[in-house]
């Protein structure tokens, strides 16, 4: 069955069964590869993107939920050539070591700083609080969403990608 | 018209007397000395217990902030009210407080300068604390840190800011001190009975409320509100498939959760957080009161719980590469259908065991509650995940599923796991639990962040 989405601005028709979880469509369709498969269930964060600007779980989503919701995943904020606030930072503070669960750190840490240009640390360990890591970055990415939030309060576009 | 005259000033004086004296309460003078060193460990241990059991914590602590030190805004139909700090601060919290100022606020209500407190401070159970628990928790309390903190001013509707009124308030709703034992009964029950009425306040959230916001006697746990969650009735009307009994609730106080009724959230997650520090004597004890309040199930309710635990326990599975339940026909059509299979049934039909796994709906008093709200919550917004340690967890769908989709799973789940009628207006409550006009407060699922241990209270031997 051919269902529309809408993926970082751009609308796609993938042919897949309607119960399909998002993530799988994002990475086996559109080869969006940054939101990961960690656990399946909901409990990781690894997979996190943005439906609405909201952070949501895309491994327990069913394409048939989204409709006509606007998803963002971590390639729809930046490229390697010119990357978001948020991308930068987390370079610029060395924020990853394994990497798995970075682009899930980053889209929750963007949904929370499009509605929260200027969190405090409390609101920040709330708002990443079902992303796991098990490398133990914690404190680097903490520091890199400081810095991420610095950076969009001195003017700087969230979003590189949007129209 | 002399007579008449001098009866109508002296109706005016009695009236003026008889309001003073309801309302006017004595300012107990400042202790004079700190007592921290003079109080007894073993005192001081039993203290600790009893303030778990009264859940103390919960509600004088802000998330993350400082044990004991008040300053957490808990809203009511009246307005706001922020709890006041409880810590041995002279200035700010209750080091200048004697005994038996101590003893007069938990009975009567009223402060130690002789001002009245509102009845969000459960004084019209904790007036049932015998002299031995209040020297207790009075020991422990005044052996905590210190914190310098200012109350935060309350935001109550007009005119209930002006204190006075609780002395009406008190003289229609609350009635005289101390727990009188049933001697028909256990021992073991009038444990439960003063723990659970007292201290426990469960009624606190379970007993629904009059306009005035006093406890309605006639309608004793048959289910309440606390933080935007439905509590649920715990009396004859519980809401849960399979009915409670000791067993079942002594676990479920001393763990948080149940394999057949789910995991503790929202406030009830704070207060088994607390029970977990108690003597098993104690949590049997209340077990054995509110099982007896809910009575025996009929033998109807009997059997069909005796057929559900069946049912539950050797799944009648689809077959094939589907291992999720079978669903009845009846249902398969309904616009929820998909999203439920799609997005609930691979954590809540995987048989993981709780409390990791997601709970058989057929389980669920959620489900089956008279009200949808404690489900739209947790629909919307999962349960989070504690700091630090394991604990059940569920992601929320805000970000995933609109109002009418939410509408949407949760008619087909009330119709497919449960016998009661259809919830009305689900969409309509969604939007407002998600826009925080209905205001709800999210915690993780065992009240880990207002436990003792999370903000630096000992438990233990």
């Amino acid at each position: 069955m051919t269902v529309k989405l809408k993926v970082n601005g751009a609308v796609h028709e993938v042919d897949a069964d309607p119960a399909t979880p998002l993530l799988y469509v994002l990475r086996e369709d559109l080869e969006l590869n940054a939101a990961k498969y960690g656990c399946g269930l909901g409990q990781c964060g690894s997979c996190m993107v943005l439906v609405d600007g909201e952070a949501t779980l895309s491994c327990v989503v069913p394409i048939l939920a989204l409709g006509e919701r606007e998803i963002t995943t971590l390639e729809g904020l930046g490229t390697v050539e010119d990357p978001a606030p948020i991308q930068s930072a987390f370079i610029e503070l060395q924020a990853a070591q394994c990497g798995y669960c970075i682009p899930g750190m980053m889209m929750s840490a963007q949904a929370l700083l499009q509605r929260n240009a200027s969190p405090s640390d409390q609101e920040i360990r709330d708002a990443l609080r079902t992303n796991l890591c098990r490398c133990g970055t914690h404190m680097r990415i903490l520091a890199a969403i400081r810095r991420a939030s610095e950076m969009m309060s001195a003017g700087a576009p969230s979003n590189r990608r949007a129209g | 018209m002399r007579i008449r005259s001098l009866v109508f000033i002296a109706v005016v004086l009695a009236g003026a007397a008889g309001a003073f004296f309801l309302v006017w309460r004595p300012e107990i003078p400042v202790q004079a000395q700190a007592q921290a060193q003079s109080f007894d460990p073993a005192l001081i241990a039993k203290g600790r217990e009893l303030a778990a059991v009264g859940n103390c914590i919960a509600c004088h602590t802000v998330p993350g902030g400082e044990a004991f030190a008040g300053g957490l805004a808990i809203p009511t139909p009246f307005g706001t009210i922020h709890s006041t700090n409880i810590t041995p601060d002279r200035e700010t919290g209750i080091g200048g407080w004697s005994l038996a100022a101590f003893t007069r606020s938990m009975r009567e209500g009223v402060d130690r300068a002789g001002n009245h407190l509102y009845p969000a401070f459960p004084y019209d159970h904790y007036r049932l604390v015998s002299d031995a628990d209040n020297e207790a928790l009075y020991a422990y309390l005044m052996t905590r840190a210190p914190v310098r903190q200012d109350a935060l001013a309350n935001d109550l509707v007009f005119p209930l800011g002006f204190r006075p009124l609780i002395a009406g308030w008190k003289l229609l709703f609350l009635e005289a001190a101390g727990f009188t034992p049933d001697p028909s009964k256990s021992q073991e029950w009038n444990r439960g009975a003063y723990l659970a009425e007292g201290l426990g306040h469960c009624g606190g959230c379970h007993t629904p409320r009059n306009a005035l916001g006093a406890q309605d006697p006639d309608r004793h746990f048959a289910g309440g509100e606390a933080e935007g969650w439905q509590a649920y009735a715990i009396n004859a009307s519980s809401p849960a498939p399979i009915p409670w009994d000791r067993e079942a609730l002594a676990f479920y106080l001393r763990h948080g959760w149940h394999e057949l009724h789910g995991v503790s959230r929202g406030p009830m997650a704070e207060v088994t957080g607390n029970l977990a520090g108690l003597p098993d004597s104690d949590i049997d004890a209340i077990a054995t009161y509110v099982a007896d309040v809910m009575g025996e199930p009929s033998t109807e309710r009997r059997q069909q719980a005796e057929r559900l635990r069946q049912d539950v326990g050797a799944p009648e599975r689809t077959g094939g590469d589907a291992d999720t339940l079978a669903v009845p026909p009846d249902v398969a059509g309904m616009p929820g259908a998909a999203l439920y299979a799609a997005a609930c049934a691979t954590c809540h039909e995987s048989g993981r065991p709780l409390p990791f796994g997601g709970l058989d709906f057929r389980l669920s008093t959620a489900v089956n509650a008279p009200s949808p709200q404690n489900i739209v919550t947790v629909t919307l917004f999962g349960l989070p995940p504690a700091d630090g340690e394991a604990s059940s967890v569920m992601p929320g769908f805000a970000g995933a599923l609109s109002d009418q989709q939410v509408a949407d799973v949760l008619a087909y789940m009330r119709t497919r796991f449960s016998s009661g009628t259809p919830w009305p207006d689900v969409a309509e409550m969604t939007r407002r639990t998600r826009s925080g006009e209905h205001k709800v407060v999210v915690r993780p699922s065992d009240g880990i962040e207002r436990a003792p241990l999370n903000v630096g209270v000992e438990i233990g031997p």
